[in-house]
């Protein structure tokens, strides 16, 4: 099978590789790369555990091909702390018991990522809403709901 | 088994090269790679169009015309779609709906497609390279059509004329128990003058409810006068089983949920 080129931007490194032509972008982060903090849940679209953000936008890696991803700006969870800090959106799900198995925690974060930096005092409304194509099986939510509307705080606090 | 990606400047090149055994055409990926990561090895080749002219939207005259890869996430934000965009938001999740395009739920199977509902009930025309076409004719033919879809078009309906529902278990977002779009126009007096109104998992593919849309004729929307519309609603459906609901179940719930939307 003939490899194809890819080159994007990954959590602000230049990154080239061959891929296989048809490979998703989450085989490609994660078996290519070695970014594995997108997770294959369903590979379906279902669940958003492979969400990542592409030029800005939440998107399913699981459902996007590597190669419509030339010249993308690509940002996943793994690319969040900076110098060993937590972002405040790690910590606030560390504090507030968001996370459990932790498997859907790369793709909420993300997911709440592009809420706040769209919406920096976002209700709780706005919340559910930008978490509404995650899935968890752990939590039953409200820790996630509490841990992003604490994030929003901290960063308003900051900003201020 | 893998898949191999052809990427072209323009439909019409693509067009060529969708005709070969096996091809399928790549949108938004939410159906197409869904259905590869399914293991559906039917499908060994993608084709790709990147004419930036179809993720365009225009609005001129009262006329719509949506390229057709224009995503559900840019109905929704479009400051002129503003009567389409509960239809936009309907269709999944944040990251879905930045994925999801016009041209791809036209070929939705149902559950899915719930924009092409309102399509339906907005008459749209659904263009290809071929020529226009009704969508009613369109959806008809869907399984057997080759041609790349490049726009649709229809007429901007007014906030208050167009009205949308989706219904599903999940809040706030859910595959669908059913979605019904109505477009009704009202006379001075109150009464409905005219009706057209899509149903979503009541067939395979949107259907409308013709019976519903006679009965509505001539009518307020008041519970009482829209009664034989709601019975007539069942007339000509199949809904589908799934996991969400039965045949049965969607055809039960149809009533209540047009009536609510049509007494809204």
């Amino acid at each position: 099978m003939a490899k194809v080129p890819v080159q994007f931007t990954l959590n602000g490194s230049e990154k080239a590789e061959f891929i296989e032509s048809g490979t998703t972008l989450l085989n490609a982060l994660r078996d290519k790369i070695g970014d594995t903090s997108p997770k294959g849940g369903c590979h379906q679209g279902t669940c958003g555990a492979c969400s990542v953000i592409i030029d800005g936008e939440l998107r399913l890696s699981c459902l996007t091909l590597a190669e419509t991803c030339n010249g993308a700006d690509i940002k996943t969870t793994a690319g969040l702390a900076e110098g060993g800090v937590l972002h405040p959106l790690q910590r606030a799900f560390l504090d507030a018991f968001a996370t459990q198995c932790g498997f859907c925690t790369p793709g909420m974060i993300m997911a709440a990522k592009v809420l706040l930096d769209r919406t920096p005092n976002p209700s709780r409304e706005d919340v559910v809403e930008a978490l509404s194509g995650n899935i968890c099986r752990c939590t039953g939510y409200e820790p996630i709901i509490q841990a992003v509307l604490v994030a929003a705080r901290a960063n308003s606090q900051n900003a201020a | 088994m893998s898949l191999v990606l052809q990427t072209f400047s323009s439909a019409k090149d693509a067009n060529a090269a969708l005709q070969a055994p096996g091809t399928r055409y790549l949108g938004g990926g939410t159906l197409v790679v869904r259905a590869t990561n399914e293991g559906d090895v039917s499908t060994s080749s993608l084709v790709r169009v990147t004419d930036p002219g179809l993720s365009q939207i225009a609005v001129a005259g009262g006329k719509v015309r949506l390229g057709a890869s224009v995503t559900m996430a840019a109905i929704a934000s479009h400051p002129e779609l503003a009567a389409l965009a509960p239809a936009g938001r309907a269709v999944g999740g944040p990251a879905i709906r930045n994925m999801a395009t016009v041209g791809g739920n036209l070929f939705a199977p149902a559950p899915y497609g719930d924009f092409a509902v309102a399509l339906l009930a907005l008459d749209a025309t659904v263009v290809t390279e071929g020529g226009e076409t009704p969508i009613e004719t369109f959806l008809a033919g869907r399984d057997t059509s080759r041609a790349i879809v490049t726009a649709v078009g229809f007429s901007l309906p007014t906030a208050e004329s167009f009205r949308f529902l989706k219904v599903s278990r999940i809040k706030p977002k859910g595959v669908s128990v059913l979605s019904i779009a109505a477009l009704l126009e009202l006379a001075a007096d109150g009464t409905v003058s005219s009706a057209r109104i899509a149903l979503g998992c009541m067939a395979d593919r949107p259907i409308r409810a013709t019976a519903a849309e006679k009965a509505l004729l001539g009518c307020k929307l008041t519970p009482r006068e829209i009664a034989p519309a709601l019975a007539a609603a069942g007339e000509g459906i199949a809904p589908i089983t799934d996991p969400i609901a039965s045949a049965w179940y969607r055809a039960e719930v149809l009533p209540v949920h047009l009536g609510r939307l049509l007494s809204n």
